[in-house]
């Protein structure tokens, strides 16, 4: 019994070690996803973010052809490394939509002087409320909805040069 | 060239490790004993080059060297002199300098001032600090080199995570480093008895002040990081149950078990297994720490360096040495024979006690925080909250400080119960009239946990000033003034907690300047609201003038920008009485020019803080009564032979 007792925290501990070396070794999944893909966008309706662009509603988006929307902020520093890839996607004849979270309009619109202009609309989402309604967790996100106003795909963190094909192909296949 | 110094200093540090544990272990293996008088001087010079090392870094922060890679990622030049300072260890690659720092200096201590020490143990100790010591200079050189240049340098750095630039923040971590790293000593001094199979009362004698330093500079770094998050993240709250905080519980409890056995086996030479046990434990704890911190595999609100391989690179270590351990604890062990006996009613079996309730506490801590990894093994995703430790740890808690207050009341070796229960009369008055007091005051205002807990708290304080009873006090050893003093420290904290959790009073309105708010008998008259530049931060401030029927006080709450990285951090105004704490927070703009404002009024809630103060200074005053006996000997001894 004594003996048994003698060794059960060596037991015990490399029982640890494999979970840690298991957990360790897990592909890391710490992505916030949002339960909406598939669902309709909830309601909403924001002020204008830009004084150069109107303001958005959730039903401006269900216009029957897939668009974007982008979800930005002027202090956020990948939107800015970002921004070269939405004005590609807008070449492409993509409609993007925006919502600037936390933010103020003269900021925006520096920002939108500094890194170009991408959006059809810009929504103000001063206090992140639509952000978490749509199960978005940081910026920049963005999502593709499809032509009934549904949410297709999202797309966490900045777009890269190499994810415009993919994002291309998902507008398509939102059609 | 600074930086290359820093590294070659490190490189010289570690081959010193190596050449330490090879002759510790050639010399005790074939009683050779010249091999053995070089270990002391490689211990101490091990000890120097570290400090060298770390003070290098320190100054390439300070002069924000930026062709240094891990300067330009945590620092930034317009940063204040402290943060630059602090920002040497605000990082994976600093801290872990730090710690290797810490066990180097705390290596050459050892090397130096133990005398009570069996010389074999000794140099077995010495030994195995050498082998610990070892993994981490591997871990640095190998795979975080703190010293590594960036090129071409960039002209600013990308500065320090600003919920770190706190002058709070900027010794908490080395004060919890000297802790863990302290129980690293305890660790090896374990290890050179079983090696050397004498663990006795002397062992436990020699081990005791190392551990009592280490758990007091524990118990500093963890009290002092409660009051940081509790006034920095404006959340209101003292502990969160989050990793990182559980990473320093864990090592306290497995420390404060081990300091109480410990005692027992150097007062009454019985507990030997056990204490042995529990310094492996101590030290284990602060690895799992470190390494679940470190690794990424748990989320934490302040973990940093997310990175698998320098994971799998302290669960090796962690697999060695911890295993090694406790592999050498069942292989040893059955060899060293049982200590004293003694009986059921006796201080041994009070302090058995309060092991066990430590021991399963800490046990809930650890499955409490790695159950989302036992759950994700097999593919399913939970978080564990505060609802869990505090249902599960509460009671238990609750159940240590009630055997905290018995336990010095009963006499070592052997007592009569119904004596026992005589001493006890006056707390148990105490506890019943408190019992009454509340019961017809605060029923159905406080949950079960909070009353129960005040009601301990005030009857534990009466108690843990027992052993003072018809004593001499001026003769009293400073020793029992030290437990004396931490025991009441834990009443202290408990009832901070209880009058924290059961009388609360929180606001949350939005708020126009000029307006007045009213709570908790506060008058909170919102002044104005104005933009304020810092050093390297700009911040919203509101004015606001609170009174409570006496003359109005200003005070600013803030919410701060930065620019580098770009992050916004809110600094609560906190006035402090001598009945509690006002708190108020700044939120954002709402609409229409109203501003969110959260108000806390806390009653008694600096107790909790203060206490882990007490605990401290009693854990100090223990470890001066215990050693200044041995240092006037000592130093007696060194005048007669001059």
């Amino acid at each position: 019994m004594r003996k048994l007792l003698i060794w059960l925290p060596l037991v015990l501990f490399l029982a640890f070690i494999g979970l840690f070396a298991s957990g360790l070794f897990q592909p890391d999944d710490r992505i916030i996803h949002s339960r909406l893909v598939g669902h309709p966008l909830p309601a909403f309706t924001l002020p204008a973010g830009a004084s150069d662009r109107s303001s958005l509603a959730s039903a401006q988006l269900a216009t029957g052809k897939p668009r974007l929307l982008n979800i930005f902020a002027s202090w956020c520093v990948p939107c800015a490394a970002e921004a070269p890839q939405l004005m590609a996607l807008k070449q492409a004849g993509v409609e993007i939509d925006a919502i600037a979270i936390r933010d103020a309009r003269l900021d925006v619109d520096g920002f939108l002087k500094r890194y170009g202009n991408p959006y059809a609309r810009i929504g103000l989402d001063a206090r992140s409320e639509v952000q978490m309604a749509l199960g978005s967790s940081g910026v920049p996100e963005t999502f593709v909805i499809d032509g009934k106003g549904r949410i297709a795909y999202q797309h966490i963190g900045d777009i890269r040069a190499d994810d415009v094909p993919m994002i291309l192909d998902r507008l398509r296949d939102a059609q | 060239m600074i930086a290359e110094t820093g590294l070659a200093a490190l490189w010289l540090a570690a081959a010193l490790a190596l050449l330490q544990l090879v002759l510790a272990f050639a010399g005790l293996r074939g009683g050779k004993p010249e091999l053995l008088a070089a270990v002391r001087p490689a211990a101490v010079a091990q000890g120097v080059l570290t400090a060298i090392a770390f003070a290098l870094l320190i100054t390439l922060f300070l002069r924000s060297d930026m062709s240094v890679l891990l300067v330009a990622t945590n620092s930034h030049s317009m940063k204040p002199w402290l943060y630059k300072f602090a920002g040497t260890w605000g990082n994976h690659e600093g801290s872990m300098l730090l710690w290797v720092t810490v066990m180097g200096v705390a290596g050459a201590a050892v090397a130096l001032f133990e005398r009570a020490l069996r010389r074999d143990t000794h140099m077995a100790t010495l030994g195995g600090q050498a082998a610990i010591s070892l993994g981490f200079y591997a871990f640095l050189l190998f795979s975080s080199n703190p010293f590594a240049r960036i090129d071409p340098p960039p002209p600013d750095g990308q500065g320090l995570n600003p919920l770190l630039q706190d002058p709070g923040l900027a010794f908490h971590p080395p004060t919890l480093y000297l802790g863990y790293v302290g129980l690293s000593v305890a660790f090896s001094f374990a290890i050179g008895a079983l090696l050397t199979r004498q663990v006795d009362a002397a062992f436990a004698r020699a081990m005791r002040p190392w551990v009592l330093a280490a758990w007091v500079l524990l118990t500093l770094g963890i009290t002092a990081g409660s009051y940081w998050a509790y006034y920095e993240l404006g959340w209101g709250g003292w502990w969160f149950w989050d990793p990182v905080e559980n990473a320093s519980l864990m090592p306290w409890l497995a420390a404060t078990a081990l300091l109480h056995s410990v005692t027992v086996l150097a007062t009454r030479d019985a507990l030997r297994a056990w204490t042995v046990m529990l310094a492996v434990i101590a030290f284990s704890m602060s690895m799992v720490g470190t390494f679940l911190v470190r690794s990424g595999i748990l989320t934490s609100v302040h973990a940093f360096a997310v990175d698998p391989s320098r994971g799998s690179f302290i669960l090796a270590l962690l697999a060695l040495y911890i295993g090694g351990a406790l592999a050498l604890f069942g292989w040893r062990i059955g060899s060293v024979r049982e200590g004293a006996p003694f009986e059921l009613v006796s201080r041994e079996t009070m302090l058995v006690v309060n092991n066990l309730l430590l021991s399963v506490i800490l046990g809930i801590v650890l499955i409490g925080t790695l159950y989302p990894l036992m759950t994700e093994a097999f593919g399913h995703k939970v978080s564990v909250g505060a609802p869990y430790f505090d249902r599960i740890a509460g009671p238990i808690a609750l159940t240590l400080m009630i055997a905290l207050a018995v336990g010095p009341l009963v006499r070592w070796r052997r007592d009569r119960a119904a004596a026992v229960g005589k001493r006890l009369l006056v707390p148990a008055i105490i506890a019943l009239l408190v019992s009454v007091l509340l019961f017809a005051f605060a029923w159905g205002r406080t949950g079960i946990l909070p009353f129960l807990g005040l009601v301990i708290a005030l009857s534990v304080g009466g108690a843990s000033m027992a052993p003072l009873w018809k004593r001499n006090l001026l003769r009293t050893p400073l020793f029992t003034w030290g437990m004396v003093i931490a025991h009441l420290g834990c009443a202290v904290s408990l009832a901070g907690m209880a009058c924290d959790s059961a009388f609360t009073v929180e606001k949350l309105v939005a708020a126009r300047p000029g307006d007045t708010i009213q709570t908790a008998g506060w008058t909170l008259r919102f002044v104005q609201i104005r933009p304020l530049a810092g050093d390297n931060w700009t911040a919203l401030q509101a004015d606001m003038q609170v009174d409570r029927g006496g003359t109005p006080v200003l005070i600013h709450p803030q919410s701060r920008f930065f620019s580098s990285p770009p992050t916004t951090t809110s600094e609560a105004a906190l006035l402090t009485r001598w009945n509690g704490q006002l708190y108020v927070v700044l939120g954002d703009e709402v609409e229409d020019g109203r501003w969110q404002l959260r108000i806390w009024w806390k009653p008694f809630v600096t107790l909790i803080w203060l206490g882990g103060v007490l605990i401290a200074l009693g854990g100090a005053l223990a470890l001066v009564g215990r050693e200044r006996r041995g240092w006037l000997l000592k130093w007696r001894a060194g005048r007669s032979e001059a």
